[in-house]
């Protein structure tokens, strides 16, 4: 039986309406950075009538955009390579071997992802002042990769008890070492998990505003989301130094998304389908 | 031939070495802090300094003394109201994609993109984002409401405390409408097209089937979705310190219990109160409490409930 064709147009109309809703204000924050303030306050509906980057330069000139690039890169490239090393030792010990408290150590890991850290805020605070991490971006790095680990623990190690026993007992017999067994047998079969847990992780770290907000003060040492509270702290005037903000904050990360769009989706949603 | 028996004893001990850097840095970073905040809150605390162990003290004076427990109760409910519109409007309208995705459209993996495209900004660059698309005289909404007739429509969203936090709420909605939509496509791809056909057979079609064929089957996506955005709700704070600031603005009229928490940990970037550690740490306790057991009591109910099915 076939939807009547009225309906179908109907839902057309829907699913079109909605990409419209949902890309428009990210259209319009691209095409109002290419405005001047005068263009904006006019006609803030209007398309740029002439590309003018005069406020990314004035940006570029007035905020230490590059360091705030900087910072984030450091923060999520560091966090992420971190995760994956620990995850994988930890996941491989609780996946690859009987040992009676596994399931407990595995059970550990997983509470993790019921806990808001944001709610133990005030000792984590105390605790990076006492350990000199404030103001440091290894504050953010030590966070992120505890918060990441749960999650990246348990999707690898659901990955690596899936692998046959034999490929691990054939790489024994030629004299390879635990760790040799894990890294030069096994990673290399999982690394879809490794892509999913490494984008969900970098998305997370790249993004996230409230823990650099309580960490770091120093504007040298800020990461983009909060360089843009500075941003919009000094020049809320200025619309289309804002808006040039905005779109190079968002820019690296919508890039990788057009580049490898079904990875992304589904590293995000990892946590939640199963 | 046992392999085991001829590694050295040292090389074999090794291995216990694997789980030892994720679990320090795990238990460092997230279950002492979880921990520390419970027993912070049983003393009373000079600035940044510990004093004297006074049991419920603290909890006390957050739910008797003002402006404490007024401001308690009335971010409370803003929680709750975050809760229910992005249950309404957030997920029913994710729960429409995702079967318009699932309908096979023509563009249905554009489509697909373009509802979570949002989801990828940093959650300030939302809220400064549609800060600016909101003011009153110079945004995109108002404008555009005056240029299409609506002059009466036209309003100071995030400045009057009877739009403010609806305000905040859709623009939520905005930014995770992508998320929801995949978890419900996810479970919508998981239902046997069989199934759907026999339906369609027997003349099922339109709204009858979303409802009575498709949506009991689809509870894990529903509970997942629920718990997520009930844990989301409750420690709603990025949105509302980009958009209305730290005293959640206008007039407390979107302030949430985690904004509020800032403001007593931290000192709000304006209105001068003073920090009070021990106030704060309940306050998280209370939270943690809040969100701990209303998603366990719900995981526990609908996992029986789905039992029975």
């Amino acid at each position: 039986m076939k939807t009547s064709k009225s309906f179908r147009g109907l839902q057309y109309a829907w699913a079109y309406i909605g990409a419209l809703l949902s890309l428009y204000p990210i259209f319009l924050m691209l095409t109002s950075s290419l405005k001047t303030n005068i263009q904006i306050l006019k006609n803030p509906l209007s398309l740029p009538v002439s590309m003018s980057f005069a406020a990314y330069h004035k940006l570029l000139q007035q905020v230490p955009f590059g360091t705030y690039f900087w910072n984030s890169v450091f923060v999520s490239v560091v966090s992420v390579v971190l995760i994956l090393l620990f995850a994988v030792m930890a996941s491989f010990y609780i996946a690859r071997y009987p040992f009676r408290w596994n399931a407990a150590l595995f059970f550990f890991f997983l509470l993790g992802m019921m806990i808001p850290l944001k709610l133990g805020i005030v000792p984590l605070f105390l605790l990076m002042k006492k350990i000199g991490l404030l103001n440091s971006l290894w504050s953010l790095i030590s966070v992120y990769t505890a918060i990441g680990l749960p999650l990246a623990v348990l999707i690898l190690t659901g990955f690596f008890r899936t692998l046959p026993r034999e490929l691990e007992e054939a790489a024994r017999i030629d004299g390879a070492s635990d760790f040799g067994v894990m890294w030069h047998v096994l990673v290399p079969l999982i690394r879809p998990a490794l892509g999913t847990v490494m984008i969900m992780n970098f998305i997370t770290a790249w993004n996230d505003f409230f823990f650099p907000l309580i960490f770091v003060q120093d504007d040298l040492k800020k990461t983009i989301p909060v360089g843009m509270l500075s941003l919009f702290g000094q020049y809320s005037t200025d619309l289309s130094m804002l808006f040039a903000g905005l779109t190079l904050s968002s820019l690296p990360m919508i890039v990788l998304f057009f580049m490898a769009s079904r990875q992304f989706m589904d590293g995000m949603t990892a946590g939640a389908v199963k | 031939m046992n392999n085991t028996a001829k590694t050295p004893g040292w090389k074999k001990g090794a291995v216990h070495l694997f789980p030892i850097p994720a679990l320090a840095v795990y238990i460092l970073f997230v279950i002492y802090p979880i921990a520390a905040a419970f027993g912070y809150s049983f003393y009373d605390w000079k600035g940044l300094v510990r004093g004297d162990f006074i049991g419920l003290g603290n909890f006390v004076s957050l739910f008797t003394k003002e402006p404490f427990n007024h401001l308690f109760w009335n971010a409370f409910g803003h929680n709750l109201y975050y809760f229910l519109i992005e249950m309404v409007v957030q997920n029913v309208l994710a729960f429409l994609l995702a079967y318009l995705v699932f309908s096979k459209l023509k563009g249905s993996g554009f489509l697909k993109m373009a509802y979570f495209l949002p989801r990828l900004l940093s959650v300030i660059v939302v809220g400064f984002l549609w800060k600016l698309m909101l003011n009153p005289n110079n945004g995109v909404v108002n404008v555009l409401l005056k240029k299409l007739g609506l002059v009466s429509w036209a309003k100071p969203w995030l400045g009057d405390p009877a739009t403010a936090l609806t305000s905040i709420t859709m623009v939520n909605s905005w930014f995770g409408i992508g998320f929801s939509m995949l978890i419900f496509l996810a479970g919508l791809q998981a239902i046997s097209t069989e199934v759907i056909e026999a339906a369609r057979i027997d003349g099922v079609k339109g709204f009858r089937m979303i409802r009575s064929i498709i949506l009991p089957m689809m509870n894990q996506s529903l509970i997942i979705i629920t718990v997520f955005t009930f844990i989301h709700a409750f420690e709603a704070f990025e949105l509302v310190y980009a958009m209305e600031g730290s005293q959640g603005e206008p007039y407390n009229a979107t302030d949430t219990l985690a904004v509020f928490f800032y403001r007593i940990a931290f000192g709000g970037s304006s209105g001068g109160d003073s920090v009070a550690l021990g106030l704060g740490s309940a306050l998280a306790v209370v939270l943690f409490i809040i969100i701990a057991t209303i998603s366990a009591l719900f995981l526990y109910f609908t996992r029986n409930q789905s039992a029975q099915h």
